[in-house]
This record gives structure tokens, C-alpha cells and sequence, in this order.
């Protein structure tokens, strides 16, 4: 069935341009389309987020059921506190994964490791969940904000590593030689020399690492679960502002459903601002390099 | 540098929490179809068969959308509006999952259920698939979002795998007189087939453990049904859905062991989309 490139040249020319538009303008509505959720969800999130957000949600905790107002507080707090928790954990272990890679990774070790963090980057973050839930929660016999923030610690670590390799190898060699050069051994070039130069664009390579997490839900839920206070300790259940939103989302209360969405304006925002700062902080220091 | 480890220790630990169920059901787990905590009898067959499903469903849309998309912004749109429209391709993945979530249950849902479903049913209720009532919430609002959510990962593959194509390649075509499709499909189409591929089967990678919104538009029913309007459930979404209520021990390991297989089979996936696509800056 392969056709020859004389077939299509044979073909009457007015189909063949006929066919030609009618493709372009498909490719055209083809993106149109695939940009009408993201309109339609930023439409829904500012429509219904924006007239529950008030001052309540932001210094109040819950109301319960069958009440009317209170706020999220508690699940902001628990999210800030959660992806602290996360990084703390994930984001030198993704530093030093890419640091490896990047410096050192050459042979057969590095490419295990390679494999093992594209893996862990396409595992389902339920898995992750679970594998908490196997670890930590069963053996402290509790729902814990440690939990929560290993698991979340656990998701950043490929994509940590994977952004700070690659910006690892912008470093030129020259100025890995002059530091060698200099007489100084290898891990304080890579650490002192190599890192420091390159800071600020890591930094914001885990800013969207951590934009990232911090919607997650699914390895919330039966790591840290949910509380409806202030939380009292590292070693307590803790609420999350996704958790939230999927608890709420899916009650059969009005009020909740409001408050939901004004979490999701958060959630988006949060998001939103993150890639935007990321995308022009990158493209300004792609310019200051050339 | 222990993430081989870790990946070692966490097939590990869902192994030894699924155990109990492993050896109390057994194979009748892949194949029985009732799922009865009550009981104790747990048969994974729906759960299996509406992740399948549901995949299916978002890949049939996706894939062509995703290369429409890559085509449009590397061929033929403005370098300006490609990269603006790429922007926006990008943010429609960092959208968290209970976002889609729960756009879907008020917005996608009912205009499923009042428009689209009644729509598919006058004009193709022959088929088997688009019979029933409709309910909104099922098999094809957790395919659609789905679709949704994969598009920017396909669609942002095939487009490394467009851009690297040589210029010439492309001169060459149209130096012959072909048309800007013809082009399209002589110089790039036909030479990243095994780049596209990979590209769909990474999607099909997410599409399989996505968790959140799947949960909230499915419905979370175990049953099997040909129709895509009625509620089903996935792997990712029965973990999620029935964690909290699980009582029972081997209630626990059962969903564990759906965790097992769900990270088994997302794992071949991956492993084999890496071998269609090797990434860049490998070398």
C-alpha cells in the first residue's frame, strides 16, 4: 500500500488543494479544541471560585455539617506544611540524583539510575500512596503528616532530578576545568563551583516541582487523610487543600461544593503563577547566556 | 542515589501488603468478576476491564487531537502564536487532577447527560456502546477528561519528535510541488511513526493510573457493561474510592494487590515507550 510520492503529483490539482486546505483547517480546529477545556475550566474555576472566596475561607476552619460558612484555613496550613515536609525530604535527594547524573553518570550504574527515575517519574502517584501506606503508616499505626509528606517527597524527586540535570549540563566544562585547575578536588567543584553558578534556575525548577505536588490528592488519602482542625502535631492526620476539594466536591452539600471551588481558584492560581514565573525567569536567563 | 532501590522497595512493600490476598485468592482474582467486600470475594475483572476501557476511550480521542495539535504548532502556526498555544497546551497539564475532578462532576457531567449522550444515542444507538440510560457521570465522561489530561503529554512529545526533523527534509517535499499536507505527511509524518507510537503509549501510561478525576466522574460501579454511558470503575479509582470504607484485612490487601497490578502494568508501559522514545540528552 505504499503510495509512490508520482501518485499524489497525478492527482488532479484541485483535490490535492482542496485537501491540503481542508487539512490545515482541521490542524487549526484541532488546537482550537484542544484548548476549550482549559478555557472552560478557568471560566468555571474564576465564575464559582471568585464569590466564595472571602475573608472566612482564608482564618476559618470548617464549619460542620448542616452549618453554613467557615473556611479552609486549616487545609492551607496543612498543604504549606505538607510540601515543606516534601521538600525537605525530596528535594536534595532530586539535587543530588541530577548532580550525579550530570557529573558523574557515565556507564552502566547511571543508566540504572536513569531508568529507575524515569520510572518513578511515570509510576501513578496512588502507587506511591500506597507504598507510604505499606511503609509508614501501618508501622506507626496512624495517618500522619510525616506520611503525607514523604509521599510527596517521593513524587518530587524524579522531576527534581530530571530539571537540574539538565540545567547541570549548561554549566560549560571550561569553568568545571578552571575549578579542577585550581587544584581543588572534584566534589567541592561540583558542590562549591558548578551548583552555586547554577542556583538560581535550579531554584526555580523546584518551585514548579513543588507547584506540582501541591495539587496532588490521590497519595494524600491514606497517607496524611484529612482532619478537620488545626493540626496538633507531625505525627497527626492533617488536612490538604486537594483533599478538601475532593471532599467537598463530591458531598452533596451546596455550601461545600462553593467552598470547593474556591479552592480550585486557589489550586489553579497557585499553578498558574508558578509556570508563568518559571517560564519567564528561564527564558531571561536563556537570553542573559547568549 | 538508591532510586533503583526505592523502586526495588516499593514493589516490595505492595507485594508483602498484598500477600494475604495473593495467596487466598489466588488467579480467581484476575479473572472472577464479583466484587464482594461483604463476603470476602474479590475479583478484579471490572475494575481491570474499566481501566481498559476508559483508556481506550481517551486514547481513540487523544491521539489524533495531540497530533493536530503538535503539527499545527510546529507546521503551521506563527512562531508568536506557537508559542503562546504551546504555553497554554503546557498549563493544561499542571491543572491538578481534583481540578478536572471537579469540573467534571459540574460542568462536564451534565452537559454529557442533557446533550451529548442523547446526542450519540439517536444518531448511533445501534451499537451496543451508546445504549442505556445516561447518566452523565460513566465510562465516557472518565474517558473524555482523560483525553483531556493526556493530550499535552502526547501532543508535547510528537512535537520534540516534529522539530527534530531536518529543514531539508521538509524543503525537499515542497521543492517537489507537494502541498503543505502533503508535505506534512511525506517528510513528517512518515519518518516519526515509531516517535508517535511511543509518544501514545506514554499517554496511555497516564491514562491508566490517573487517579482523582477518574474517581469523581466514573460512577464506581463493579460491573461490566457494554455501554460507555453507564458507571464503571478503575484500578486507580477503586484504591482511592474504597480505602477509607475497607474494614477488613483482606479487603486492604485486595485493593493492594490492585495497587500491585496497576504499578506492574503502568511500569511495561513506561518501559516500553522509552524504548520508542529515547530521551533527549541521553547522550
Amino acid at each position: 500500500m505504499k503510495r509512490r510520492f508520482s501518485d499524489y503529483v497525478f492527482r488532479s490539482y484541485r483535490k490535492r488543494k482542496s485537501v491540503n486546505a481542508a487539512m490545515v483547517a482541521a490542524l487549526v480546529a484541532a488546537a482550537v479544541i484542544a484548548l476549550i477545556p482549559l478555557v472552560s475550566v478557568f471560566g468555571y474555576v474564576l465564575q464559582k471560585g471568585l464569590p466564595a472566596l472571602n475573608v472566612a475561607f482564608f482564618t476559618e476552619l470548617p464549619k460542620p455539617v448542616g452549618e453554613t460558612g467557615g473556611g479552609m484555613a486549616n487545609a492551607l496550613l496543612g498543604t504549606v506544611t505538607l510540601v515543606f515536609l516534601g521538600s525537605l525530604f525530596g528535594v536534595p535527594w532530586g539535587i543530588a540524583t541530577g548532580l550525579y547524573l550530570s557529573e558523574y553518570g557515565r556507564g552502566r550504574l547511571a543508566g540504572v539510575v536513569r531508568f529507575s527515575a524515569d520510572m518513578l517519574a511515570s509510576i501513578p502517584s496512588i502507587i506511591i500512596g500506597l507504598f507510604i501506606y505499606a511503609l509508614v503508616v501501618v508501622t506507626m499505626k496512624r495517618f500522619s503528616a510525616i506520611a503525607g509528606g514523604l509521599a510527596l517527597g517521593l513524587l518530587m524527586i524524579p522531576t527534581v532530578a530530571r530539571s537540574s540535570e539538565e540545567l547541570l549540563k549548561l554549566v560549560p566544562e571550561h569553568i568545571r576545568e578552571a575549578g579542577l585547575a585550581l587544584g581543588l578536588p572534584r566534589w567541592k567543584v561540583t558542590l562549591w563551583i558548578v551548583l552555586r553558578g547554577i542556583r538560581g534556575p535550579i531554584t526555580t525548577g523546584v518551585m514548579l516541582s513543588i507547584a506540582r505536588v501541591s495539587g496532588e490528592t490521590a497519595p494524600l488519602l491514606f497517607t496524611a487523610f484529612s482532619n478537620r482542625f488545626w493540626q496538633r502535631g507531625l505525627d497527626q492526620p492533617i488536612s490538604s487543600l486537594p483533599v478538601q476539594i475532593y471532599t467537598y466536591a463530591i458531598s452533596p452539600y451546596e455550601d461545600w461544593h462553593q467552598q470547593a471551588w474556591a479552592g480550585a481558584l486557589m489550586l489553579v492560581m497557585l499553578v498558574f503563577a508558578m509556570n508563568l514565573l518559571t517560564r519567564l525567569a528561564l527564558s531571561s536567563a536563556e537570553r542573559a547566556r547568549k | 542515589m538508591g532510586l533503583a532501590v526505592l523502586l526495588l522497595a516499593i514493589a516490595f512493600f505492595l507485594y508483602r501488603a498484598a500477600a494475604p490476598a495473593l495467596h487466598k485468592l489466588g488467579w480467581s482474582f484476575v479473572y472472577s468478576s464479583v466484587w464482594d467486600p461483604v463476603q470476602d470475594i474479590f475479583g478484579a475483572l471490572p475494575v481491570v476491564y474499566g481501566t481498559v476501557v476508559s483508556s481506550f476511550i481517551a486514547i481513540i480521542i487523544a491521539t489524533p487531537l495531540s497530533i493536530g495539535v503538535a503539527l499545527f504548532l510546529t507546521e503551521i502556526a506563527p512562531r508568536r502564536v506557537g508559542r503562546v498555544v504551546g504555553f497554554l497546551i503546557e498549563m493544561l497539564a499542571a491543572i491538578p487532577s481534583v481540578v478536572y475532578g471537579l469540573w467534571g462532576i459540574f460542568v462536564l457531567a451534565p452537559w454529557l447527560r442533557t446533550t451529548v449522550e442523547p446526542g450519540l444515542k439517536t444518531a448511533l444507538g445501534f451499537l451496543p456502546f451508546f445504549q442505556g440510560p445516561a447518566y452523565g457521570v460513566g465510562m465516557m465522561a472518565a474517558g473524555i477528561i482523560l483525553a483531556i489530561m493526556i493530550t499535552p503529554t502526547i501532543s508535547s512529545i510528537s512535537r520534540e519528535i516534529f522539530s527534530a526533523i531536518p529543514q531539508p527534509q521538509r524543503e525537499a517535499a515542497l521543492g517537489l510541488g507537494a502541498t503543505r499536507w502533503e508535505m506534512m505527511r511525506l517528510a513528517v509524518l512518515r519518518s516519526s511513526k515509531r516517535g508517535i507510537a511511543g509518544a501514545v503509549i506514554l499517554g496511555l501510561g497516564r491514562a491508566l493510573g490517573e487517579t482523582m478525576a477518574v474517581t469523581m466522574v466514573i460512577g464506581n460501579r463493579h460491573e461490566i457493561s457494554a455501554s460507555f454511558f453507564a458507571p464503571s470503575t478503575t484500578m486507580a479509582s477503586i484504591i482511592a474510592n474504597e480505602y477509607s470504607e475497607a474494614t477488613s484485612d483482606i479487603h486492604i490487601a485486595a485493593l493492594v494487590e490492585v495497587g500491585l497490578l496497576l504499578f506492574a502494568v503502568t511500569f511495561i508501559i513506561n518501559s516500553l515507550a522509552r524504548l520508542f522514545v529515547s530521551r533527549s540528552g541521553n547522550r
